[in-house]
């Protein structure tokens, strides 16, 4: 089994711990979006290597292949067209694709044992075995990443290429870029080349550049390089996402509240039998019982 | 108010479900990986046949060419090793795969005689026999053996020669020898710059 060269950090609708204990090095894509051409050799290349089908691309006015991601298109850049106070026009490329959260709200949202799982190098992937087609997770995320199929009712989305990974190699996306616009590599690494690359985008005039690594999901495993930091809502990022209040509570105390609710009930029905002992049903009731049964 | 035991075990029970939704499942649930799908394929190398830029690809084939393998090609992507893309394609050269498998590909030698409209299928033989008689017919025609001033000149200029992006420097020696050298034929063109 692969599975065993990448340990499981956390999976979704577990109350036991996840098994894992060994140490991976956290990887991470690191987008440059300053850099990205819109030649959309990532989008293909994802489809390529995940076996996809194609898919009908829509035409909404821009260079966009369509509105938004599908259960079988995991990776779209958005063509987002932005004007400075300025006047001046700004094209700002993004690539839309699973963030990786390194607290991830679908993981969270998710009821189905083992559906969703974190691994300890940081990936979160969808098992769609185990997937029961609820749609929690749809809700659970904060970046309106998780599609669901109409065929199969299970959810897809981006896999960070976890089966090339998980013997050393780059995602496909990666690999095909000719820009350097994407980049892989240990999430600690990649960071310190965001810091420069975000210092040479100042001297440049950009002085909002800014890294996208959100601590409301306590980071992302896909970290953005934006020209315009302040104003990540312009390439249609959420400002400071996090995983919503609701399943944070249903699924943090409510569930506890409620498991103790279910054995609190049980052991409560059994001391209140040994107080007082069987029911005594009064005559009549056996009588009308009686005439119900016949 | 008075509550029975049956009530209170309903209550307690059902409600605790229905707030914790399957919160209490103590299922083991494993994950598995997805396998490598390249992982023990025939490697070959080979050039991007579209643009002049000669990006490097390597051609991933099933089995490991033992005898009683027949090869498919299962996936196509950049070679790392190549000085000119370092392993990256473009969004065209991505989807060299669907290139070769793909059932609209052709694989026979199409015909469609002058005036019709019609192709037909035809052997190779044919096509390069054809191709060696027009050739000629046009080379004994136009020819130019010498210009106007009586100097000899050998230029075959109503043929021309293309050739493509994956012609090495050996390759495009020999067209050069072929056609120029051997046929007289001056417009020679190619986009490689490998």
């Amino acid at each position: 089994m692969a599975g065993k060269v990448l340990e499981i950090r956390a999976m979704s609708a577990s109350s036991t711990p996840a098994p894992g204990i060994r140490s991976a090095p956290v990887v991470a894509k690191l987008i440059d979006t300053s850099a990205c051409i819109g030649c959309k050799a990532c989008e293909v290349a994802c489809q390529e290597w995940n076996d996809l089908p194609p898919e009908t691309t829509v035409q909404i006015g821009t260079y966009q292949t369509m509105p938004d991601t599908t259960p079988s298109f995991w990776n779209l850049i958005k063509f987002n067209e932005h004007e400075t106070d300025d006047g001046a026009f700004h094209w700002l490329l993004r690539k839309d694709q699973c963030m990786h959260c390194a607290d991830p709200g679908c993981l969270k949202a998710c009821p189905a044992p083992g559906a969703i799982v974190q691994y300890n190098n940081g990936i979160v992937d969808f098992q769609q075995d185990n997937c029961i087609g609820c749609g929690y997770c749809i809700a659970g995320c904060p970046f309106n990443v998780p599609k669901m199929s109409r065929q199969t009712k299970k959810v897809y989305k981006c896999t960070l290429c976890v089966d090339r990974v998980s013997v050393g190699l780059e995602p496909a996306c990666i690999k095909a870029c000719p820009t350097n616009c994407l980049t892989f590599g240990t999430k600690e690494v990649l960071l310190q080349k965001a810091k420069s690359r975000v210092a040479q985008l100042q001297t440049a005039g950009f002085l909002d550049a800014a890294v996208y690594d959100p601590p409301g999901v306590s980071g992302t495993g896909v970290v953005s390089i934006l020209a315009f930091g302040k104003n990540p809502e312009a390439y249609g990022l959420p400002k400071d996402p996090s995983v919503s209040f609701a399943v944070e509570i249903w699924k943090g105390p409510l569930k506890w509240i409620g498991n103790i609710a279910i054995v609190g009930g049980i052991i409560g029905t059994f001391v209140h039998y040994l107080r007082f002992g069987p029911k005594h049903v009064p005559e009549d009731d056996k009588a009308k019982q009686a005439d119900a049964g016949r | 108010m008075t509550t029975s035991r049956r009530d209170f075990l309903k209550v307690t029970t059902i409600g605790g479900v229905a707030v914790s939704i399957l919160g209490f499942d103590l299922t083991s649930a494993y994950a598995e990986v997805r396998e490598m799908k390249i992982a023990r394929t025939t490697e070959t190398r080979s050039t991007c046949p579209y643009c002049a830029v000669g990006c490097g690809i390597i051609i991933h084939t099933l089995g490991d060419k033992s005898a009683n393998v027949k090869p498919a090609i299962v996936h196509i992507e950049g070679d790392a090793d190549h000085p000119t893309n370092r392993g990256a394609l473009c969004s065209k050269g991505i989807t060299l795969k669907q290139d070769v498998v793909n059932d609209r590909r052709l694989t026979t030698v199409k015909y469609r005689a002058p005036g019709s409209s019609e192709w037909q299928e035809k052997s190779w033989d044919f096509a390069i026999d054809r191709i060696a008689h027009l050739l000629k017919q046009a080379r004994d025609e136009k020819l130019v053996m010498a210009d106007a001033q009586g100097h000899t000149v050998n230029a075959l200029t109503s043929v021309g020669v293309i050739g493509g992006c994956t012609d090495t420097n050996e390759i495009n020696y020999l067209l050069v020898k072929a056609f120029r050298a051997g046929l007289s034929i001056i417009p020679l063109e190619q986009q490689a710059r490998i």
